[in-house]
């Protein structure tokens, strides 16, 4: 039988040969993915309710990222509890203040292509670039896998996007993300499996793929998954199994696009289904620019904005918030990150940070930001008066540059 | 009791504001949907019902949302569609999430009834169908979601 890389990744877990789209499945979880917010505050009063362990602490990995740096009394007492709770609950994969929990993990070498892994929190479908099967869940359902080991599943039918030829200097992942939510809306992916496939994602960096599958989760798949090659390899530093669908296998829809005819995107207030190209928000004067974020300020995502910025200065505010410290220490190294400073770039904490507005700084009702985060619903990031527009780094360096939304294609001479 | 109508993709940061999530449930709970409905979290009641349109719930993986709802004694949440983490959060909550196709007949302010049995909502207006629990979840939400099923299950091994 033909089988999806899905199909192959959930009867594994599932421990069948095959499974068939629609049935119900049991699925051994390698993986559980917490962060200071979902994980161990919710999760720990649960667990003693039901006086009851972790099923196999060496498979959970905690990483705080949402409530760095603490900033008030609940703050400092959310990360307490994640701190203490590893300790008593024995995990030892945990990573504190390292940065966001999405690029932690991969970077620290927690996931396999072939893996069937849970993380507490939406964006969690970026684990799927490694072709592994990871997905976000509420913190009770969390309890749920930290007791029993396990997770139901029905068995997603697949839905291929397939990008030919190669994306056009000045676009990105993002753009592409983007344009597919204005295209299928923001339950497009009807809670199945987004696979990515074509010559533009093979020769896309192991981060710009995990921007697709992280933008899943606005797209409404359930993960998105991209086969593993060498590009997997060559990121993980370690021999992998190449796991990808079979090429006749039965899909849901399969679309065609050529990578090249992606423009620049932008997602106009409040949602990231308002994306139109560049050109129709050309003008638009913004007062913050903002690069953070799983979705877009990891190493990939700063390079791209550094891009833009060499030599230049930014007219308005422009925060930077690297998405975990190696990606910061490497953007340091190879002189990225000088470039972010010399443009004026204010540098913040390697977490969530303004993204899901859960620290201290937030949006004020004046804002008009343009951000390379994920989302743009209403009162977010702070006021519910605050207006921001999503792009992409590339967008966001140049819009940051002229003082209004910009065609960074025009500042890449 | 009433129906409170909202639109599509109604978000879990509408639902369940990031600037709250610090705080316990309750607290939550008196800024959900202010920013869409301001006398919503003021004047919702226990029994009430939520309607909406299509991917209800899209966005977070926080509980807060469907927990919020339940907090505030909304009976169940009726929807074209809903995202399918918030989906799973609601049932796992013991909040009913129901799908109805023909949710958008329902009108701001009517009081609805449901029969879980026959898989009915019954309006002023007539009576309309929705999907029922799929089976393997109906003994979840029987016991009142994932905690108190766990419970059981785990006593039951004892």
């Amino acid at each position: 039988m033909k089988q999806t890389l899905a199909q192959k990744l959930v009867a594994r877990a599932a421990g069948r040969s095959s499974v068939t789209p629609g049935e119900i499945v049991t699925c051994k979880v390698d993986l559980a993915m917490m962060h200071d917010s979902g994980g161990p505050r919710r999760v720990k009063p649960m667990l003693e309710r039901l006086r009851a362990k972790v099923w196999d602490p060496s498979k959970v990995v905690v990483i705080t990222d949402h409530y760095l740096p603490e900033y008030d009394e609940e703050s400092r007492r959310i990360v307490r509890s994640a701190r203490d709770w590893v300790r008593e609950a024995g995990i030892a994969s945990f990573h504190d203040a390292q940065g966001i929990c999405h690029v932690v993990l991969p970077e620290r070498g927690h996931l396999r292509p072939g893996m069937f892994a849970v993380g507490g929190d939406s964006h969690s479908t970026t684990g799927g670039a490694f072709a592994a099967y990871m997905f976000g869940i509420g913190a009770t359902e969390m309890v749920g896998v930290l007791v029993t080991g396990e997770i139901w599943l029905k068995v997603p039918e697949t839905i291929v996007m397939e990008f030919a030829g190669k994306f056009a200097p000045g676009t990105s992942a993002k753009d592409a993300m983007l344009h597919l939510i204005s295209r299928f809306g923001l339950d497009g992916g009807q809670y199945q499996v987004v696979e990515y496939r074509g010559d533009a994602i093979r020769s896309l960096p192991m981060q710009e793929r995990m921007t697709l599958c992280n933008m899943t989760a606005e797209l409404g798949g359930q993960t998105g998954l991209i086969a593993s090659d060498a590009v997997t390899e060559q990121f993980l530093k370690t021999n992998i199994d190449i796991w990808e669908s079979d090429s006749d296998a039965p899909l849901l829809a399969h679309h065609r696009f050529d990578a090249a005819d992606i423009a620049p995107q932008v997602a106009a207030p409040h949602s990231p289904a308002n994306t139109r190209p560049v050109d129709d928000f050309k003008g638009i004067e913004v007062n913050l620019a903002y690069i953070g974020a799983c979705t877009g300020a990891k190493l990939e995502d700063l390079r791209m904005a550094a891009r833009i910025l060499e030599g230049k200065r930014s007219r308005i505010r422009l925060l930077v918030a690297p998405a975990s410290l190696r990606d910061q220490q490497a953007a340091d190294a190879e002189g990225v990150l000088k470039i972010l400073l010399d443009a004026g770039a204010e540098l913040l904490p390697n977490a969530c940070g303004m993204c899901a507005g859960y620290g201290e700084r937030q949006l004020d009702a004046g804002t008009v930001a343009i951000s390379t985060t994920a989302r743009n619903f209403q009162g977010r990031m702070g006021s519910p008066e605050a207006q921001v527009f999503l792009a992409s780094p590339y967008t966001v360096a140049a819009s940051a540059v002229a003082g209004r939304i910009c065609d960074p294609r025009a500042l890449l001479a | 009791m009433r129906a409170w109508v909202l639109g599509d993709n109604v978000d879990t940061d509408v639902l369940a504001p990031g600037r709250y999530m610090k705080l316990p449930v309750e607290a939550i709970a008196v800024h959900c949907l202010e920013s869409l409905r301001p006398d919503f979290p003021r004047e919702v009641r226990s029994g009430d019902f939520v309607v909406a349109g299509r991917n209800f719930g899209t966005g977070s993986s926080r509980e807060q949302a469907p927990a919020a709802l339940k907090h505030l004694g909304v009976a169940a949440v009726i929807a074209e569609s809903f995202a399918g983490l918030f989906y799973r959060n609601a049932l796992n909550l013991g909040l009913p999430a129901l799908v109805c196709a023909a949710a958008r007949e329902i009108r701001d302010g009517e009081r609805l009834a449901i029969d879980f049995g026959d898989a009915t909502i019954s309006t002023p207006r007539g009576s309309l169908r929705f999907e029922p629990i799929p089976p393997h979840l109906l003994a979840m939400v029987r016991d009142g979601g994932l905690l108190p099923h766990l419970e059981k299950r785990l006593k039951g091994n004892a």
